[in-house]
């Protein structure tokens, strides 16, 4: 039928996952390369923690207060313990409680929120009230209450923070699940007569992922600061256990005497915060085409 | 920067494109859009520019404002607008130009009006920030402008808010507010191709009878060749980015030299002898339906669809065709009447259907974009309802996969292909194919062509017909194109309000005499002769003025 024939083009050959990786690294930004080399490093300290650290976790090494020396590079603590151990620990388990914390409130607030967005009616209206009347009370006042209701554990703080983030999780899967759920895809696999769970993860699920995988490394760090900040004061991780928010405070009072000590687990929290915000970044741009 | 700085000499040469080229920006390497082409452009002249989607139309009508869309270069040639070279400008003079001397008149009026603002401030901004008119003088000529263009109560009309208004007046205050400076060229992109048959004819002929009075130049750009003989004294034919013919509107259509223009003009060869059976499959009986329940959307609709045959049901849009569709699907539940499949009455409500039921009712969505998810690899789409309905897993599954690509002329290669990597047809085809591999009975096409180019539209619609030829399956063909409903259907109902306004076969149908509203229809579709608007529209105001 027609005449003129199209012009040739290259049919490209299929490119594999692996290949697909090295590409999108290769685009990828020096910002972006920065972030996440400091997660690769955090990620490694937090992981073999016990075998990179020279000191125990709570083991007493000398006096307190020592300034940096060549057996204690970052010097010690209130009560003499090696700074540069505690704060090898305190990634493993500031970065792994948050960790936990954000997968729970991801799992839990997501499933919400796509339900809400797929049946809409009562269940929607209903849960989104309730998030609305938690949305109106600050996190980190909220969860300063519960805990004291409930008692400083670490399975409260992990509770407690996943379902207050949770709240946020469930504005965004649903926002983003909206545009989904009236794609004629999803209409289609209705009339097929799919079952609710085979529409939820088979054809939404994996259309909303970019932005969610996005939000799931900024909710990380507002989880890793909201913990450090409890822990600051006073009833997030529980000593003796090593966290970098708590070892702010123990040595707060040292930065008066110009002992760096305060510094070092502050800047840890600072520094992975920017990675975090620096990968996501990129990620967004280009999974959303946003400039 | 008025406009009437110049005497406007007709006749004169406005704009000149010469061999321009354009690149476009795709996986980070610059292709070809525009391989170079030359066009001339005098003053009171309209010129058609037409050819399938990715001609470069659109990328060309831009460029004779000196434009280039994000991602697209202008990588060689000259422009000159007026005595000017507009790619020599620098972007302020070029922004100066825009607005005030060239104007441009997009696709979407809805999308291109802002919805918090009234009509008439809109349509006055660009005269008013160009400081070519007082606000008081341009919104008494914006006033004068609406009644030109024949919008119902041009005085007050303006105050309105884009989404108080109708789709085809929307287009209408577009040109008004293109108008509003006067300027030397105006460049309509597509402007009625979202519009209504019966809308289509007012636009067209409020937009010819405005350049003419105001000897305004326009690039009219469409993919529609009976819609450009009606407005263009010129016509270029584009494909691939480069001219295949140019001549004028009357010399195109009686001989059109290029195999490719002939192959523009002789489209829906494909005709079907009408055949209907007397084996009834589906029944809609004094079926209502409404959205919230107020308005009626469907109101008292019967009809029917005989088993192997093709029914189409036209109507403009708002007329209730694509709820008839929701209403058998059982997506929106009937309020009142039944709807019987194989003589036995259907659940109203999708949840309560049977899985066998389900199997036997299929549709095919009008964009394949949106009906396909573009998560899936072909294989799953395809693959899914073999295993869900048929059971087939495995091997099985894949070799009855390939065998329905085939069916639909695609091959084994597509398979592990996502959806982004087809184009608009082979997409479609792909929903074709997944609501065959179901083995219905019935399949409910929603505008399945309108998204398409001509010669696509004809590859997709045979493709249907050849099915029906193997598998006896029958359609529920829902279209407001009158010619696709010529080539393919044996049945025809004509929709309107919500009602039936009759159901019967084609050859019935499609002759005289007709009811008032299907022969308003029928007149509406444009026709490949440069004379039909003209003569429509003299014949429709000689008729008012009988019954005045």
């Amino acid at each position: 039928m027609t005449t003129a024939a199209a012009p040739t083009r290259n049919i490209k050959a299929r490119r594999t996952a692996y290949q697909n990786v090295v590409r999108t690294l290769k685009t990828a930004p020096i910002s972006a390369w920065f972030g996440m080399i400091v997660i690769l490093v955090y990620a490694i300290l937090a992981i073999f923690a016990p075998l990179i650290a020279p000191y125990g976790e709570a083991e007493v090494v000398g006096k307190a207060y020592q300034f940096s020396s060549a057996d204690n590079w970052l010097g010690t603590d209130q009560i003499g313990r090696d700074l540069l151990s505690r704060l090898i620990y305190g990634a493993r388990n500031t970065i792994g409680i948050a960790l936990i914390t954000t997968l729970i409130s991801f799992l839990f607030g997501g499933t919400l929120g796509v339900a809400a967005a797929l049946k809409r009616g009562w269940l929607d209206q209903g849960v989104s009230r309730i998030v609305d009347a938690f949305l109106a009370i600050p996190v980190l006042i909220f969860a300063l209450m519960m805990l004291a209701v409930a008692g400083k554990s670490l399975v409260n703080l992990v509770i407690i923070l996943a379902l207050l983030d949770s709240t946020r999780v469930f504005r965004l899967s649903r926002a983003v699940a909206l545009n989904v759920v009236v794609m004629d895809y999803v209409e289609s696999a209705k009339l097929r007569g799919e079952k609710t769970s085979w529409i939820v993860f088979k054809e939404i699920v994996p259309n909303i992922l970019p932005p969610l995988i996005t939000e799931f490394g900024l909710r990380f760090c507002f989880v890793f600061l909201t913990i450090s900040a409890l822990s600051f004061l006073g009833v997030g991780i529980q000593p003796p256990t090593a966290d970098w928010g708590s070892m702010v405070a123990e040595n707060k009072t040292l930065i008066t005497f110009g002992n760096p000590a305060p510094l070092y687990p502050a800047a840890a929290i600072a520094l992975l915060t920017v990675a975090v915000n620096f990968v996501v970044d990129w990620f967004l741009h280009r999974t959303s085409g946003l400039k | 920067m008025m406009a009437t700085e110049k005497k406007r000499v007709k006749g004169e040469v406005l704009l000149e494109i010469k061999s321009l080229k354009i690149d476009g920006l795709s996986e980070d390497v610059w292709n070809p859009i525009v391989k170079g082409i030359d066009l001339t452009l005098r003053r009171g002249e309209v010129l058609g520019l037409i050819g399938e989607s990715g001609a470069g139309k659109s990328t060309l009508g831009l460029a004779g404002m000196g434009f280039a869309r994000p991602g697209c270069r202008i990588s060689g040639g000259s422009i000159t607008f007026d005595g000017m070279d507009l790619l020599a400008l620098s972007e302020e003079q070029r922004r100066a130009l825009w607005g005030s001397r060239i104007a441009y008149v997009a696709q979407s009026a809805a999308a291109a009006f802002n919805p918090a603002h009234q009509l008439i401030d809109q349509t006055v901004e660009t005269a008013v920030t160009h400081h070519i008119k007082s606000r008081e003088v341009a919104e008494s000529d914006a006033r004068d402008l609406y009644k030109r263009l024949r919008l119902p109560k041009p005085e007050t009309i303006g105050e309105r808010y884009p989404h108080q208004v109708s789709g085809g007046q929307l287009q209408r205050a577009m040109t008004a507010m293109a108008m509003s400076c006067r300027p030397d060229l105006i460049i309509f992109d597509e402007p009625t191709t979202a519009l209504d048959v019966t809308t289509q004819v007012e636009v067209l002929a409020a937009m010819r009878d405005i350049v003419e009075q105001f000897d305004t130049a326009a690039i009219y750009i469409t993919h529609d060749l009976a819609v450009v003989a009606q407005m263009a004294h010129r016509i270029m034919v584009l494909r691939y980015g480069k001219l295949v013919e140019e001549s004028t509107t009357r010399d195109m259509l009686k001989a059109p030299t290029q195999d490719y223009t002939k192959t523009l003009w002789a489209v829906r060869k494909l005709h079907k002898p009408e055949s209907i059976s007397e084996d009834i499959i589906l029944r809609a009986q004094n079926v209502d339906a409404s959205y919230g329940g107020s308005i009626k959307v469907l109101d008292n609709v019967t009809m029917q669809i005989s088993r192997g045959s093709t029914v189409a049901v036209v109507g403009e849009s708002g007329s209730g065709k694509s709820t008839l569709a929701r209403a058998i699907t059982g997506l929106l539940p009937p309020s009142k009447g039944d709807i019987y499949f194989n003589g036995k009455p259907l659940p109203r409500a999708l949840d309560g259907r049977e899985k066998d039921t389900l199997q036997k009712i299929q549709m095919i969505y009008q964009s394949a974009d949106t009906a396909l998810n573009p998560r899936q690899k072909i294989r799953d789409i395809i693959g899914r309802p073999l295993e869900f309905y048929l059971g087939l897993k495995g091997a099985a599954q894949d070799r009855k996969i390939v065998d329905l690509l085939e069916k639909i002329e695609l091959g084994e290669e597509y398979i592990d292909r996502f959806p982004g990597e087809l184009s608009g047809g082979q997409k479609q085809r792909i929903s074709i194919a997944r609501a065959l591999a179901a083995e219905p009975v019935l399949i409910i096409c929603d505008e399945v062509t309108s998204a398409l180019d001509q010669i696509v539209q004809e590859g997709i619609l045979s493709l249907l017909m050849r099915l029906q030829k193997d598998t006896n399956v029958s359609y529920l063909f829902i279209t407001h194109d009158i010619a696709t409903v010529r080539a393919i259907s044996d049945e025809i109902v004509v929709m309107y309000q919500g009602r039936v306004v009759e159901q019967g076969p084609k050859s019935k149908i499609l002759s005289p005499p007709y009811p008032a509203y299907t022969e308003l229809l029928l007149s509406s579709v444009p026709e490949m002769d440069p004379d039909w608007l003209t003569g429509l529209l003299k014949k429709r105001s000689e008729k008012t003025r009988v019954n005045a």
